[in-house]
């Protein structure tokens, strides 16, 4: 209705005849020789692709999946019967630390973030990710933030002060050695990536969308990870700082955090759970995108209530920064003020309540069909409504109090995170794998899977529930059989080896799949955005023309004969720079070519943040290094066909 | 599926200046999010103001003199900022030459101001919180000023060798904009660290 034609931004109207085919042969060969991703050994560390980049970030993100539900089997089993002692204490504080650790920080931001750099370009219609090298940068920080901490944890040196790592237990105090120092370093390198991330997607989205993708036509996926990119911008300083001071507070004797000298142990939780509440957000916001995406093309009609949906995850973003005392409940801060966090934390159910109620009318208007993204999707709506309930039982500070700390508190986090954003990043996977690809994911292994999940999720941590009434704390590494929590926990174990079961089963379906799935053609699904307009998988310049977008709903509104932007430069990597608001096309711009530098880059920095873990020297040591690294990323490469005598030529405007 | 060319991009303009153009979206994406934690660390010095009855808590006042000479010199660059801005959207590239030399001696001794900065906190920042937290606040915006004399040395001399291209003067333009940033953070920043203790 709203997204009618007679508004398609077409500044500079020009009908031209058909291109016909031997020129548009010619311009796929020049366009694929120009955007040719680096081949060789070196190559490998220079490309500045994002769908290479994006790949890449999905895969290892998935690895860091693995490796966190490996940990999560270990504590299920020591936790199946009583008085176990398959793990001591020592080691399930490792475990249980480094289980949260992974699983946030090295999986669900990084995973969200992945997806977005593989897929908002495509979405919106252009042929790179903004500021490309940035993206390399970005992904070799993560890659060796994460390989740093999974080394530390094999040679017995994990983070064990929980995955908040609350002073004073992680200050030098309580936790002598490197291990605390290990997680303050990875968070420096988790949000050093994420940021950069966040940076491109927001420059991506508002200036390089396809002319005609005015902001009432963006796709909801990239809403949603446009919102994210926000979050992550104003949350993570907060973390980076908090976890800056707790570095500091164990290598040069700083007392940010030592009450005997002024420093003040809440100030970390505050600082903690600034960015620790909307990072709950900046997993869940992109799930919200994705179950839009499956929710419209499984049932074939657009989300109803699109204005809605785009305010709520804006409202979202908004109100998520408001909560963060609900996690410090039972800190003993003024009650008056812990009320505010109580009307905050019960609020955000509404913009969450308004979208599962667009996608319930949108599924009850079309005719859905089953298949597995959308099965997916209503796994998703049942685990994560009764997620979201417990969370409003929890914002209650009187409840609060008697669950705190208490296994209700894991079961509600797991259905908030893993039915609110595991089980749409599945579905999302079986749905643009074909994308990625070129091939189908087995439907037959799809069904499987969702059932394993979906059963082994609910059977794992329902009964967390009622162990949290009954009083069974987390973080304890065993527990006495006089306390009779032994039977719910050998369910729960019971659940886990379902839950694992699932999780074998997407692997293999996704490598038997790559290399054997069915072909899946550009458009399999019938999709909704602008990413099903291209080959699967899509060549490295995404579209041979940047189209021209006609409707809310790229390809359904798209006429027989697509119109499309020519005179683009297709020798060097040009690329067409659009106007915030309506998408009006404002200048071309070249993009840079790819460099072994911002890996370069990256090296040094990842010595830096590893150095200082041991002596404050790394700083003034790497300074230098990181100096030339840095000169080499941003040295220009002569252009002659650039060159500046010319005065700016201002943009041709619209018409009337 | 056969296309219909309706838009014909190559008249338009290979680089833009401000908010039209990209860098201008990464650089304020970089500002927003350090803005972000100069504000946070503000906040923290306030904080830990308010657990503690004697500010600095039993130590002398920090003494305000190269701080406010280095105050005085990065409001005063305020001026060839403006002027580098103004050449490079012009393409002046004999001014703009001109002021990124001033800017970049300008920057270089307020590095040197500030280095004698430190010796004027009169605390350490192992001596309590409040050390901590003031040594940080510096710190961090010493970070940002020898980033850009950095960066800034580095643009003046592709200025002077070339090749020197539309988007150079694009980067200039950006480059001032950050630069005004630094500027406009160093005065809260001061007015906390040195007169903070004296009226809180």
């Amino acid at each position: 209705m709203e997204s009618g034609s007679g508004q398609s931004g077409a500044p500079v109207e020009r009908v031209e005849p058909y291109p016909d085919a031997a020129a548009e042969a010619r311009l796929r060969r020049q366009l694929e020789e120009t955007w040719h991703v680096p081949a060789g050994f070196l190559g490998w560390f220079a490309v500045t692709d994002h769908r290479t980049i994006g790949r890449r970030y999905i895969a290892t993100a998935f690895v860091f999946f693995l490796i966190g539900g490996v940990l999560a089997a270990l504590m299920r089993i020591q936790l199946a019967v009583p008085d176990n002692h398959f793990l001591g204490p020592d080691l399930y504080n490792q475990v249980f630390t480094m289980h949260g650790t992974v699983m946030m920080f090295l999986f669900a931001v990084p995973v969200m973030e992945a997806m977005a750099v593989y897929l908002v370009p495509l979405m919106v219609g252009t042929r790179n990710i903004a500021f490309p090298r940035l993206n390399t940068f970005s992904y070799f920080v993560y890659l060796f933030g994460g390989i740093m901490v999974i080394v530390a944890m094999l040679v017995n040196s994990a983070p064990d002060a929980g995955w908040f790592a609350y002073v004073p237990l992680s200050g030098p105090d309580y936790t002598p050695g490197k291990r605390a120092d290990f997680w303050a370093q990875l968070i420096t390198f988790t949000e050093v990536a994420a940021l950069a991330v966040a940076v491109e997607i927001v420059a991506t989205v508002f200036k390089m969308r396809a002319p005609g993708m005015s902001l009432n036509r963006i796709p909801l996926f990239v809403w949603s990870m446009l919102v994210t990119a926000f979050m992550i911008i104003f949350a993570m300083p907060a973390v980076v700082l908090g976890s800056t001071f707790l570095l500091l507070d164990r290598l040069v004797g700083t007392h940010f955090y030592n009450p005997a000298e002024g420093g003040d142990a809440l100030l970390w939780q505050h600082l903690f759970w600034f960015f620790g509440h909307p990072e709950v957000y900046i997993i869940f916001v992109p799930a919200l995108g994705m179950v839009s995406a499956i929710v419209a093309t499984f049932t074939q009609r657009p989300i109803f209530g699109y204005r809605a949906m785009v305010l709520s995850l804006v409202a979202t973003g908004f109100i998520g920064f408001g909560l963060w005392v609900h996690h410090m409940f039972a800190t003993g801060l003024p009650q008056l003020g812990l009320t505010y966090f109580t009307a905050a934390s019960m609020i955000i159910s509404i913009p969450s309540g308004v979208q599962i109620f667009c996608w319930i009318a949108s599924i009850w208007r079309g005719h859905p069909r089953l298949a597995t993204p959308m099965l997916f999707v209503l796994g998703f709506i049942a685990i994560f409504v009764l997620g979201g309930l417990s969370g409003v039982t929890l914002a209650s500070v009187p409840f609060d109090l008697q669950v705190h700390d208490t296994y209700y508190v894991v079961a509600h986090f797991h259905y908030v995170l893993l039915g609110g954003a595991v089980f749409p990043l599945i579905g999302a996977l079986y749905f643009w794998f074909p994308k990625i690809t070129g091939r189908m994911m087995s439907e037959r292994l799809g069904v499987l899977n969702f059932w394993t999940l979906f059963i082994g999720f609910n059977v794992t941590f329902f009964p967390m529930h009622i162990l949290g009434f009954q009083g069974m704390p987390r973080r304890v590494y065993t527990y006495p059989a006089e306390m009779g929590w032994g039977p719910l926990n050998l369910v729960a174990t019971a659940g886990a080896v379902l839950l694992i079961a699932g999780g074998a089963l997407f692997v293999f379906n996704a490598v038997r799949s790559y290399v054997a799935g069915t072909i899946a053609g550009d458009d399999p699904w019938h999709g909704e955005t602008l990413e099903w307009a291209t080959a699967s998988p899509p060549p490295v310049y995404n579209f041979l023309h940047i189209p021209v977008i006609e409707g809310r709903h790229a390809m359904w509104d798209r006429s027989l004969a697509p119109p499309v932007v020519t005179g683009l430069r297709s020798d060097c990597r040009e690329v067409l720079i659009t106007d915030v608001m309506g998408a009006e096309p404002v200048h071309a711009y070249e993009l840079p070519e790819p460099s072994i530098w911002p890996f370069l880059c990256s090296i040094v920095t990842s010595a830096f943040f590893v150095g200082s873990i041991f002596t404050p020297w790394a700083l003034p040591v790497s300074i230098l290094p990181l100096t030339v690294t840095l000169i080499g990323w941003f040295w220009p490469k002569p252009h002659p066909n650039l060159r500046g005598d010319q005065p700016l030529v201002r943009p041709v405007e619209a018409e009337g | 599926m056969s296309s219909r060319p309706v838009i014909d991009v190559s008249p338009l303009p290979k680089f833009a200046f401000g908010h039209k153009g990209l860098i201008w979206w990464g650089t304020t994406g970089f500002m927003v999010i350090e803005g972000s934690m100069f504000v946070m660390a503000l906040i923290v010095y306030f904080y830990l103001r308010l657990k503690v009855d004697q500010w600095p808590p039993s130590l002398p006042n920090p003494d305000i003199g190269f701080a406010t000479a280095n105050l005085l010199l990065i409001l005063a660059s305020c001026l060839p900022n403006a002027f580098a801005k103004k050449a490079a959207e012009r393409f002046d590239l004999g001014k703009v030459r001109l002021w990124l030399v001033v800017l970049s001696l300008i920057g270089v001794v307020a590095l040197v101001l500030r280095a004698f900065e430190y010796t004027q906190l009169n605390c350490r920042w192992d001596d309590n919180a409040y050390g901590s937290i003031v040594w940080l606040l510096l710190s961090l915006h010493t970070v940002h000023v020898a980033t850009d004399v950095v960066d800034g040395a580095v643009l003046t001399a592709l200025m002077f060798i070339g090749p020197v291209t539309d988007r150079r003067f694009v980067d200039v333009s950006e480059n001032s904009l950050y630069w005004y940033f630094i500027v406009a953070w160093w005065i809260p920043i001061y007015l906390t660290i040195y007169f903070a203790p004296r009226w809180l």
